[in-house]
């Protein structure tokens, strides 16, 4: 009978109890565990040393360095055409300028076309097109209300 | 610790990008470098330059908008003090700020066709020759709160804190420009200061904006070298700056070593065009309008901001709490602040100072309690001594995204 199943309140609550302090010990050694692995390892003899050429590299790396779609070092979304604003967006102003504004098209046509007879841009030459689809691709019209939703709130008790 | 890695990182790359040529440094973004010889001396691509998470000389609880050129907004519960500490200031660069800055060979220069005399003046010529006053005078930028406007506007999308409070001492424009004479037809001042174009042009003016002759003339219009009782910040206009409270902060011109005084409206870089201009007739949102139908901005318009809680607040229970901040309102001064708890259907009155000074901003206050558990948003709206409130939405649309004056909100729950 269910009766029989029932295990008493009390009896619940500390089983409860020890499980949850299992899975804080579990969690414990795991991160014991892996620690003391990453620090053995660290240890271990390198096989290559390390040239000025290899620091080169290293540099190098962390230009290209891209992370879920994004291109770290200028904080652009990796798709076809980024390299080209890389080139061509990065030289005066930060990418974050790219990056925080939205436009269509045209808008986009517009603000570089205003680059170029105001502040000293180059030619893009056969490069504006694909520059262009990609900012207006990835960095379009946003589409917001007269005042949107608060977000990104940090709770904290006052 | 970190810090000397990041200097030893910085060095090892600096001198390795001096013996790289351009085309190896193509290599490195892995790509080529097209048009490269159109790359201006001293330019190089943004993915070899030195990244930093702080403006150099401020806080790095900043939030940065822009890394070259500086710009950086201040969240709004740092600007609690009545007077904003020099750390926590905003940052609206145009250019590139002068470095290695000399205050013994400084000059400030006044000429320009209404001038009766041009005369040079030395850092300590204008401490020794003039009055000192100082004031605290609100410079807010004319593009803040662009983030909000639909469709978006082009730009730094500035969101609150693009504003602050500091006390400022210098001498009085008005006695500078009267020591070398002001012609009966001058309308109009205009600055140059000492940063440098993007592009990399030293030639090329970065901005040269102004006021009117009647602005310029006003007591609290101010040629400073104090922030605060210390060196104006590197990033704010070290070691010179004008100072116009209560206007587009563009107007109040950095790292300052010319004023002209002019017979017509000052016509440099940044004053024509779509630069801190709205259209002069209300337009629906997202219309194209012409360039001679737009008019400079002058006065900001009246605006509070809550300073705290920080948004995000969670209250117990009737636990009674304060809600405070400042209020401004461009020349005018503000008569009254208003908060509301249930999204604008009804509002209390706050406690009110009166500004220290003219141009200075206003502390308003109030203890509430939230009725019953769950999500609210306290907003805060300002009224000016004309009667004009700010709006609840934003309000009308315009071509730049300027004077986005809409009732400050922040979040908060009962628990």
């Amino acid at each position: 009978m269910a009766e029989k199943n029932h295990i008493p309140e009390h009896k619940e609550v500390f089983l409860k109890g020890i499980m949850k302090w299992f899975d804080l010990w579990a969690l414990v050694l795991f991160l014991l565990f892996s620690w003391f692995f990453l620090y053995a390892f660290n240890f271990l003899p390198k096989s290559e040393v390390e040239t000025p050429e290899k620091t080169a590299e290293t540099e190098s790396t962390d230009a290209d360095l891209i992370e879920k779609g994004i291109h770290v070092n200028s904080g652009l979304i990796v798709d076809d055409g980024y390299e080209l604003v890389l080139q061509h967006c990065g030289g005066c102003h930060s990418h974050k300028l790219v990056t925080q504004n939205r436009a269509d098209a045209d808008g986009w046509t517009e603000t570089i076309h205003w680059m170029q007879e105001t502040q000293k841009l180059w030619d893009l030459g056969p490069n504006e097109a694909p520059i262009v689809a990609y900012l207006a691709k990835n960095y379009g019209v946003k589409k917001k209300s007269r005042r949107a939703a608060l977000k990104d709130i940090e709770w904290y008790e006052l | 610790m970190k810090k000397d890695r990041n200097k030893s990182k910085k060095l090892s790359r600096r001198k390795f990008i001096s013996n790289t040529s351009m085309t190896t440094l193509g290599g490195l973004l892995g790509l080529n470098i097209v048009f490269a010889n159109k790359l201006p001396e001293g330019v190089l691509p943004i993915g070899l330059r030195e990244g930093t998470d702080t403006v150099p000389g401020k806080s790095d609880k900043l939030t940065i908008l822009n890394d070259k050129p500086w710009n950086a907004e201040t969240p709004p519960h740092l600007l609690d003090p009545e007077v904003t500490p020099a750390d926590v200031f905003f940052v609206r660069n145009n250019g590139i700020a002068p470095r290695d800055v000399d205050i013994n060979s400084w000059t400030l220069t006044i000429e320009g066709e209404s001038a009766k005399s041009k005369k040079v003046y030395s850092l300590s010529d204008l401490k020794s020759k003039f009055n000192t006053y100082s004031y605290n005078l609100v410079l807010e930028c004319g593009g803040n709160g662009r983030s909000e406007f639909t469709p978006g506007a082009k730009g730094n999308q500035w969101s609150l804190g693009a504003v602050g409070c500091c006390k400022w001492t210098g001498v009085r424009l008005r006695d500078v420009l009267e020591d070398a004479g002001i012609k009966s037809d001058a309308v109009y001042i205009g600055y140059y200061g000492a940063d440098t174009h993007l592009s990399g042009d030293s030639k090329k003016v970065v901005i040269s904006r102004g006021v009117p002759i009647e602005k310029a003339l006003e007591d609290e219009a101010l040629i400073a070298w104090k922030m605060n009782d210390e060196d104006i910040p590197a990033m704010n206009g070290y070691p010179l700056r004008l100072v116009f409270g209560g206007w587009p902060a563009s107007t109040s011109g950095k790292w300052l070593n010319r004023i002209v005084i002019r017979n017509k409206v000052h016509d440099g870089p940044k004053m024509k065009g779509y630069s801190y201009r709205v259209p002069k007739n209300p337009v629906a949102p997202g219309t194209k309008v012409a360039e001679e139908d737009m008019k400079i901005i002058e006065s900001m318009p009246v605006k509070s901001l809550i300073t705290y809680p920080r948004t995000g607040a969670m209250v117990k229970g009737k636990k009674e709490f304060e809600v405070r901040g400042h209020a401004w309102a461009g020349d005018l001064e503000v008569s009254e602040v208003h908060i509301s708890i249930d999204f604008g259907a009804s509002w209390q009155k706050c406690v009110l100072s009166q500004p220290v000074n003219r141009l200075a901003w206003q502390q308003f206050s109030i203890q509430i309690t939230l009725p019953q558990d769950g999500y609210y948003e306290i907003w805060s709206k300002a009224t000016d001594s004309k009667g004009i409130s700010q709006p609840m939405v934003v309000p009308n649309w315009n071509p730049k995204g300027y004077l986005n004056n809409a009732c400050h909100r922040i979040a908060v729950k009962r628990i």
